[in-house]
């Protein structure tokens, strides 16, 4: 049912936003970016550099500020000082422009979060058509490509209630996809779901990885940091603390919160 | 004792009834669309991310909420119209009619407002985050994903604040404008006494209205109910 061979190609679609941008350099640049929530120093300067088709995994204790990482690239949190540089251009602060820019990063959340008055199909076409402004039947077009990729196109025109969690989060990718984003982030896509739910979701990113599509995942799926990531970086208190390639920080992380967390999950 | 549950005095003057009830509906449809539509607007002041606006919702929500409806109307009539000579047409019974109008939508509209609030708050905070993510405005996620559901949530509260408001057209009509089922019923006790069989048989008339208003809204709550 994922089987992902011979789908439409999602990352170099045509037409995209991506066919304007000026190319080179780091897809996404965090620089120095601190935040706080109350007195709790959530971010503590984190830089991270994320290049084009590249794939990062972040992984850290609960509470070390991975989800706050996520949530400040697509400014769904502000930042106190620091920049966030996307394609080479920082958000704005706020309003139509920054809904427009922020459409070029992808967001899928543990929860789904799919709209849930509206059919499978409406939830996948509802930003091309709203924000995009596409014409209408293309984008049911595109969208009905991209379900059938994700392997849902036979419940296109169900409610998201009627379908399982691991369906609902590849609505959920497809949706984040209809919009030809940039990047996508994807906060602990797997661990609202069953285990046996867990591989279908997976597979959709992996594939995705291997299209060369630039993502920022905070996954503690080894197995898919190893497959498919370029780069792992440890969080922990709101730090970068390390930052390698899955091989070496699995088998060779060099230092002890690294070690400790992974012979934590390691034990599971 | 006859007298008491002698009814052809109500069958007698049907016409007048039935023209009061007329009344009476068209005062309270005008006002249900005008009340749903300010009780969004001010919900959407209340949930706005700018401050300014949450505090207008806030402050005329609760000022109407918590003030009696007759001062309302009485605020709207001797204040803003007779001594502002703030007027809808020189005709008295048409301005009477709007200024009831006016009154009695404003006051619900608080009302509808709160109803949506408790909408809005089952509406889970991811949606209009993932709303967001794909690009919408905030405007936009309100009115495509977090309004349309909170209606749906509360389409049973909503039905309780129509039918209180289809109710409170006798309190409007009284101040206001004085032409709805009630100030008919005065008439008819003003001409011809007072009358049990009457009173009944107006009482009947608001029963006619409001019951299938509640079964019809309680039908239309459970239809549109979105699953989760
Ligand atoms: N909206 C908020 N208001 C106040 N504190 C918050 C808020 N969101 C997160 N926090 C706090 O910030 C810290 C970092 O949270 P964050 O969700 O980024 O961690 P995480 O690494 O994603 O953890 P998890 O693995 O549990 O998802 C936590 O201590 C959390 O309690
Ligand atoms: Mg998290």
């Amino acid at each position: 049912m994922t089987d992902s061979a011979g789908g439409p190609d999602l990352t170099k679609g045509g037409g995209g936003p991506q066919d304007d941008t000026p190319g080179g350099g780091p897809l996404v640049v965090v620089e120095n970016v601190n935040k706080h929530f109350g007195d709790l120093h959530v971010l503590r300067d984190i830089n991270l550099t994320v290049q084009r088709g590249e794939v990062v995994v972040v992984i850290g204790p609960s509470g070390s500020g991975k989800s706050t990482l996520c949530r400040s690239i697509n400014r769904l949190e502000p930042i106190d000082s620091g920049k966030i540089l996307i394609d080479g251009r920082e958000l704005p602060k706020e309003g139509k422009e920054l809904a427009r820019l922020r459409s070029d990063v992808g967001m899928v959340f543990q929860s789904f979060n799919l709209f849930a008055h509206k059919t499978i199909l409406e939830n996948v076409t509802l930003g091309p058509v709203k924000v995009r402004k596409q014409d209408k039947q293309a984008s049911e077009k595109h969208a009905m490509e991209l379900l059938e990729r994700v392997g849902i196109a036979n419940q296109a025109h169900k409610y998201p209630a009627q379908l399982s969690g691991g369906q609902q989060q590849r609505v959920a990718i497809a949706r984040s996809l209809a919009m030809k984003p940039k990047v996508m982030l994807f906060d602990e896509p797997t661990s609202a779901l069953d285990p046996e739910m867990i591989n279908e979701v997976l597979d959709v990113m992996t594939s995705l990885a291997r299209e060369g599509m630039t993502m920022i995942v905070v996954t503690h799926e080894m197995g898919f940091a190893r497959k498919a990531a370029q780069k792992v970086v440890f969080m922990a208190d709101g730090q970068i603390v390390e930052s390698n390639t899955p091989e070496e920080f699995f088998t060779n992380p060099q230092t002890e919160r690294a070690q400790d967390f992974l012979s934590k999950i390691l034990t599971h | 004792m006859n007298e008491l549950f002698n009814f052809t005095e109500v069958f007698d003057n049907l016409d007048k009834i039935l023209s009061g009830f007329w009344a009476t509906i068209r005062l309270a449809s005008v006002t249900a669309v005008l009340a749903l539509i300010i009780g969004t607007v001010l919900v959407s002041f209340r949930v706005s991310p700018t401050p300014v606006l949450r505090g207008v919702g806030t402050v005329v929500v609760n000022v109407l909420r918590n003030t009696p409806l007759t001062l309302v109307a009485l605020l709207c009539v001797s204040g803003l119209s007779d001594v502002l000579k703030v007027t809808f047409s020189d005709t008295p019974s048409v301005n009477g009619y709007w200024w009831a109008v006016t009154a009695l939508s404003v006051y619900t509209g608080a009302f509808v407002s709160e109803a949506l609030r408790s909408g809005v708050n089952t509406v889970p905070l991811g949606q209009a985050e993932a709303a967001r993510s794909i690009g919408l405005t905030f405007g936009q996620s309100l009115r495509m994903i977090i309004l349309p559901q909170a209606f749906r949530a509360v389409i049973g509260p909503l039905g309780s604040v129509l039918i209180a408001m289809i109710k409170n057209t006798t309190i409007v009509a009284a101040v206001a404008y004085g032409v709805d089922a009630v100030s008919e019923m005065k008439i008819m006790f003003f001409d011809l006494g007072a009358s049990l069989p009457i009173f009944i048989g107006f009482a009947i008339g608001y029963l006619i209205l409001t019951l299938p208003a509640g079964f019809f809204f309680g039908w239309l709550a459970k239809r549109m109910a979105v699953a989760r």
